[in-house]
């Protein structure tokens, strides 16, 4: 938005002061959004059968937060464990050893070639095919710890194992792109000053490839938060879960969404927030200047205003903190 | 320079020894038997048509290419290999980095971390392979970026200098690791002309100090200038080499003076 700025203009040169161009159009455009919005808002204030007094009554229901907290433990998981699992994968895809790579291609093309709904309800039933689980010596040997897969694998391990490995698949990709994406001469350059092929990738080629893979991992965990409710399925009490559990009894299906949806889309928004700040963080040094903050911004609109130019917008920015 | 790192004791033979160096990419041979020597201290300029292999030769010798044929020698040590009763043993990468870490270079691109500031470009690797103090690192990086000359631009990040100012702060970063030997890899092709002077200064007191330097450059100047010997290669092949009075001015083949008419 940087073009809304006027130029600050030193020294005695005068400020050009033009007639801006009549915009019609705009205007009339504008009308129409505002008009549709208004009548949109106004059905959906007025609509009884919304019921959005019993939405506020179960906002902050007992089992409903219980539920908003198994689905952000989920989401945690299943993004922890699947960013690991992705890097390692992506890394494993990347060796020259044919066997390594292979492995990895074929754990990414079993897990994103099957839905997870049917991976979730696999993993639910996987007591079923494998009753005891062991680590042991391979090929049937004795074992060294193992238990009942009924008693190991509850709805909650099932769950967060189906997300988390079905995750790591697609994060291989999203690790993959990012590290194809830092130029050759970069691991050269790393080379040449005696650095290993290890400290290589963890120190030179993974922080420049954060800025590839830091967005679509935001945009995969937003998509995490809300694809949790797949577990619904294996009666796992989330967020839906839990207020299924409560319109099976009551009825009120259609507030008790609503609260579902006001829940997600809240965290949604925080995600979102959160994402910004971070791909500005690993923005470092790519531009000359980092983009403004919303913060930022706001103070920068408002001290032009009133007629003081701006500070330079490198001065604030060194050092590339979390924001204003 | 003292150097507590330098593995073997310096001998009297050359830094760079090369016979008959091959180096194939493919099918197509890049290198068809490269003989030349640098002597400790002596600034070599490598000439020649692109694609005539000099860059390949330049990274061979720190083993960011793997030769194909002939003999390769840093500092009496093979490159890549140890020889151990009459056979040659592919060297782990453990040893292959510490030897390269004493062998500085320079890239036509600059090749500068881009999320690292100037100060931190130069301090990483004594850190990370030297195992330095990281406030020692810095406070000798700084040193190096005023002798390059860019003393206060320490904070800045490679996108914020200039493409003369990037391949100094490179130059200083290679120096970092006070290498025994510096590689320059057409270190001023990429800078508008008016940029290259102050990076030819940069490498005219580094060999003034008696830095040993292979250069591959189109600076013709430069090497009249600096150069202790010229090489002259083609197809993968030394053509000519000697002083550069005699190879510049009065070259004795036919593709040097073909060369030299063209660039001159």
């Amino acid at each position: 938005m940087s073009s809304d700025v006027p130029a600050v203009v030193e020294g005695d040169a005068t400020e050009i002061k033009a007639v801006p161009v009549r915009r019609p159009g705009r205007w009339l455009a504008a009308a129409v959004v505002a008009v549709l919005v208004a009548n949109a808002v106004w059905s959906l204030a007025t609509n009884d059968r919304l019921q959005w007094g019993i939405v506020g009554d179960f906002l902050f229901d007992g089992r409903i937060i219980d539920g908003l907290v198994k689905t952000l433990e989920l989401t945690v998981i299943a993004m922890v464990v699947g960013v690991v699992l992705g890097v390692l994968l992506a890394v494993m895809r990347l060796s020259s050893n044919p066997l390594v790579a292979g492995a990895s291609a074929f754990y990414i093309w079993l897990f994103r070639g099957t839905p997870l709904l049917v991976q979730i309800l696999a993993w639910n039933f996987i007591a079923s095919i494998y009753p005891r689980i062991t680590l042991g010596v391979p090929f049937g040997g004795p074992e060294i710890v193992g238990g009942d897969a009924n008693a190991l694998i509850t709805t909650f391990v099932a769950a967060s194992l189906a997300l988390a490995l079905n995750e790591g698949a697609y994060m291989a990709e999203i690790v993959r792109a990012g590290i194809l994406s830092v130029d050759e001469g970069q691991s050269e350059a790393a080379q040449a000053l005696g650095m290993t092929r290890a400290q290589t990738m963890r120190r030179i080629v993974l922080p420049q490839a954060m800025r590839v893979i830091v967005p679509p991992t935001g945009n995969e965990t937003i998509a995490m938060l809300k694809t949790t409710s797949l577990v619904s399925v294996i009666a796992l009490p989330e967020l839906l879960y839990a207020a299924q559990l409560i319109y099976s009894v009551n009825y009120k299906q259609i507030p008790l969404l609503i609260v579902v949806m006001i829940w997600y889309l809240l965290f949604t928004t925080i995600l979102s927030i959160g994402q910004y700040y971070i791909e500005r963080r690993f923005g470092r040094g790519h531009a000359r200047e980092l983009p403004l903050t919303p913060w930022q911004r706001l103070r920068r609109s408002l001290t032009i205003q009133r007629g003081r130019p701006a500070l330079p917008l490198a001065q604030r920015n060194t050092g590339g903190g979390f924001g204003a | 320079m003292s150097d507590q790192h330098t593995t073997a004791p310096a001998t009297d033979g050359p830094m760079v020894l090369a016979e008959g160096v091959r180096k194939r990419f493919g099918l197509v041979e890049v290198l068809k038997g490269i003989t030349l020597e640098v002597g400790r201290g002596e600034v070599v300029c490598l000439l020649g048509p692109s694609g005539s292999g000099k860059s390949t030769f330049l990274r061979c010798i720190n083993h960011l290419e793997r030769i194909n044929g002939g003999r390769l020698a840093v500092d009496g040590q093979l490159v890549g290999y140890r020889e151990q009763g009459g056979k040659l043993h592919e060297l782990r990468e453990k040893e292959v980095v510490r030897r390269r870490a004493e062998i500085g270079m320079v890239f036509q691109r600059f090749n500068l971390f881009p999320h690292r500031t100037a100060l931190e470009n130069i301090a990483e690797a004594p850190v990370l392979v030297r195992g330095l103090p990281r406030r020692e690192a810095s406070t000798r990086a700084q040193a190096l970026l005023d002798r390059v000359g860019l003393g206060d631009r320490g904070d800045a990040y490679p996108a914020q200098l200039s493409g003369g100012q990037q391949q100094r702060v490179a130059i200083a970063r290679a120096l970092a690791m006070e290498p025994k030997l510096m590689l320059f890899d057409e270190p001023t092709s990429a800078l508008d002309p008016e940029l290259v002077g102050d990076v030819l200064d940069v490498m005219r007191d580094l060999a003034r100090d008696g830095m040993t330097m292979v250069v591959v450059t189109h600076e013709i100047g430069f090497a009249r200038e600096v150069a202790d010997t010229v090489v002259f290669m083609d197809d993968g092949v030394v053509v000519e080499s000697g002083p550069p009075a005699a190879v510049l001015d009065a070259p004795q083949h036919e593709r040097t003076k073909a060369f030299l008419s063209k660039v001159l």
